[in-house]
């Protein structure tokens, strides 16, 4: 590829851009081919997907769909997902935004130190201390729900969160401040009504980070979560992928409805969801 | 700051600042710093279940690094991490700078390959791993299938089922997963280049292979610092894409087996042999973490002296 673009770069400019195209289309089609195929698949039976794997279904054919949602537990673990989700991000932004205006906006040595605190948090994996945090859940009396889930989550997202939300605070003018303390407004006051509306941006920024890795994870419902009923999507999928390990029909069906939320709002909201999910590595 | 000297010292003041810092603070210290603290000194005792035994000083770690059972299994699965991270730093990394650069000259329909390449990525790890799984099944699998219908029947494997082609499927699936995070960052650091030093290159006749090599690779530096680290960070806590794909073992044989899945088998026992050793396992955790904590900042340290203030 190299040797071919220095070769004509310089004399035919758009042979170059020609070859680019090709590596960018060659490229999406097999990012977007593998889900196509899944999609298409989910309205097929076992025996159809067998014999002609990249044929077009008929769409009418829904009864995989029907099957999922009727027969299994599937809309359970969907509904544990979107509460687990939800009530970490909820927490996340919550007590980040507490942390963060507290450092960003009271400046003094403990609260610099408070800072460096949660920036201590932000690489540590906590999977690796995942013996301990099953312990201490033990003994909480906390494990096997989804408050487990919730508070592990919650713990993994607040550095980040802190870090966005007194980065943003910080930026704010100390006037906006001081006009409404000359108009006898209270320290919350302030909080709630001046400073935070002017903050939802910064919010939006890290609910989405951290709602995706959320959304998807696997790992510690693995180990906290036993009982059916308080699986999420993820965890649920592998209970799923092992009942109906012949019913290929089944699998992709399943497949594609764990995975068409996430994907649908990410082409709706694409902007933001990158964004968001590349807002830790991009400066 | 804002507020006065005499404000802040009121008591008022003080528990409005400390509502809003210890809840959480507390929270942390709780779920984090205890858990990683006692991750620690979980390993220095022995462990019967889920109960603390005696102390046993060194022996958890010297069982897991030299120990007769352990070690062979351990040092086979870092082994695995390795390749993976050498595998993913060219494939991933390295396919993701050559998009980001065919995407920053805005070709036609940029838009849409942009989004398209991170579909994958906000997927859920545990679909992209059933889904490449069935797709790599040997008989049924569109792989195979489309190997037979182009005639290359002699290629058609059984992929995830060959110990010398498993691994490599499941750092392929890995890439696919994740190609799209590095292009985007590679992406937005190529847009912060003041375009007049590319610009100005390209009017003393580089070539696009010297422009890349000389100009773009040294200044975007900074994202391929943090994306090194993370891709680091990422390889040696590998888990969810070999236990979907290929289980608890790391079948067949060993040879996909990654200390993530040591790990998990060690602390919570598997279906077949439902052992659990609290004691190897935190042992194992710590080592781990200590490696990645080290190595991961020498690396940074080491990526950060590369990049150019501009």
């Amino acid at each position: 590829m190299t040797a071919l673009a220095t070769s004509s770069s310089s004399r035919q400019p758009i042979s170059f851009a020609f070859l680019a195209q090709v590596i960018l289309i060659a490229n999406s089609f097999i990012m977007l081919y593998p889900v196509v195929v899944m999609v298409l698949s989910a309205f097929k039976t076992t025996g159809e997907i067998f014999e002609h794997p990249f044929a077009l279904p008929d769409f009418t054919q829904i009864g995989n769909f029907a099957k999922v949602l009727g027969e299994t537990s599937m809309p359970a673990y969907f509904v544990n997902s979107i509460i687990v989700t939800g009530a970490s991000i909820l927490l996340i932004v919550v007590l980040g935004t507490m942390a963060g205006y507290a450092v960003a906006r009271y400046e003094s040595r403990t609260n610099t130190f408070i800072l460096l605190f949660f920036l201590a948090g932000l690489m540590l994996p906590l999977k690796l201390a995942v013996i301990p945090l099953f312990i201490l859940l033990r003994d909480l009396n906390l494990l096997d729900s989804r408050w487990s889930l919730i508070v592990t989550y919650t713990a993994i997202g607040l550095p980040s969160a802190v870090f966005i939300m007194a980065g943003f605070l910080r930026s704010l003018p100390a006037e906006l401040e001081d006009a409404a303390r000359i108009d006898g407004a209270s320290e919350p006051r302030i909080m709630w009504s001046v400073m935070l509306p002017l903050a939802r941006p910064p919010m939006a920024i890290a609910a989405i980070q951290n709602a995706v890795p959320i959304w998807n994870d696997f790992f510690f419902p693995l180990v906290f979560i036993q009982t059916d009923a308080y699986k999420t999507l993820p965890q649920g999928l592998t209970t799923f992928m092992g009942e109906y390990t012949t019913d290929w029909g089944m699998l992709f069906a399943g497949l594609t409805i764990a995975a068409a939320p996430i994907t649908l709002l990410y082409i709706a909201l694409s902007r933001q969801f990158i964004q968001g999910m590349t807002a830790g590595a991009v400066k | 700051m804002p507020v006065s000297s005499k404000q802040a010292r009121t008591w008022k003041h003080r528990s409005w600042v400390a509502f809003l810092v210890v809840p959480p603070v507390v929270f942390m210290s709780l779920f984090v710093v205890y858990p990683i603290l006692s991750a620690f000194a979980y390993a220095f005792y022995e462990w019967r279940g889920l109960a603390r035994g005696d102390f046993v000083g060194l022996a958890n770690f010297k069982e897991v690094l030299f120990g007769a059972t352990m070690a062979p299994t351990v040092w086979n699965a870092f082994l695995h991490n390795v390749y993976a991270l050498i595998a993913l730093m060219i494939v991933q990394n390295g396919g993701g700078f050559f998009l980001a650069w065919l995407l920053y000259k805005e070709p036609f329909g940029f838009r849409f390959h942009r989004i398209a390449v991170f579909v994958p990525v906000v997927l859920s790890t545990i679909i992209v791993g059933f889904l490449w799984k069935l797709f790599l099944n040997p008989n049924f699998g569109i792989v195979n299938q489309a190997l037979y219908s182009l005639g290359l029947d002699s290629w058609a494997k059984p992929w995830l089922g060959d110990s010398s082609t498993a691994l490599g499927a499941l750092i392929l699936a890995n890439a696919w997963h994740f190609v799209g995070f590095p292009t985007l960052v590679y992406l937005a650091g190529m847009q912060r280049i003041p375009s007049e030093i590319i610009e100005a290159a390209r009017l003393d006749g580089t070539t696009e292979w010297q422009l890349l090599k000389n100009i773009v690779w040294p200044l975007v530096a900074p994202s391929t610092t943090i994306l090194f680290t993370l891709l680091f960070i990422g390889a040696f806590n590998w888990f969810e894409i070999p236990y979907v794909m290929v289980g608890l073992d790391g079948s067949p044989f060993g040879s996909t087996d990654v200390l993530g899945l040591v790990f998990y088998r060690t602390a919570f026992g598997n279906q077949s042999a439902s052992i659990q050793n609290f004691g190897l396992g935190s042992a194992l955790a710590t080592l781990i973490f200590l490696f990645i904590v080290v190595f991961a900042s020498m690396l940074t340290l080491w990526l950060r002296r590369r990049e150019i203030q501009f």
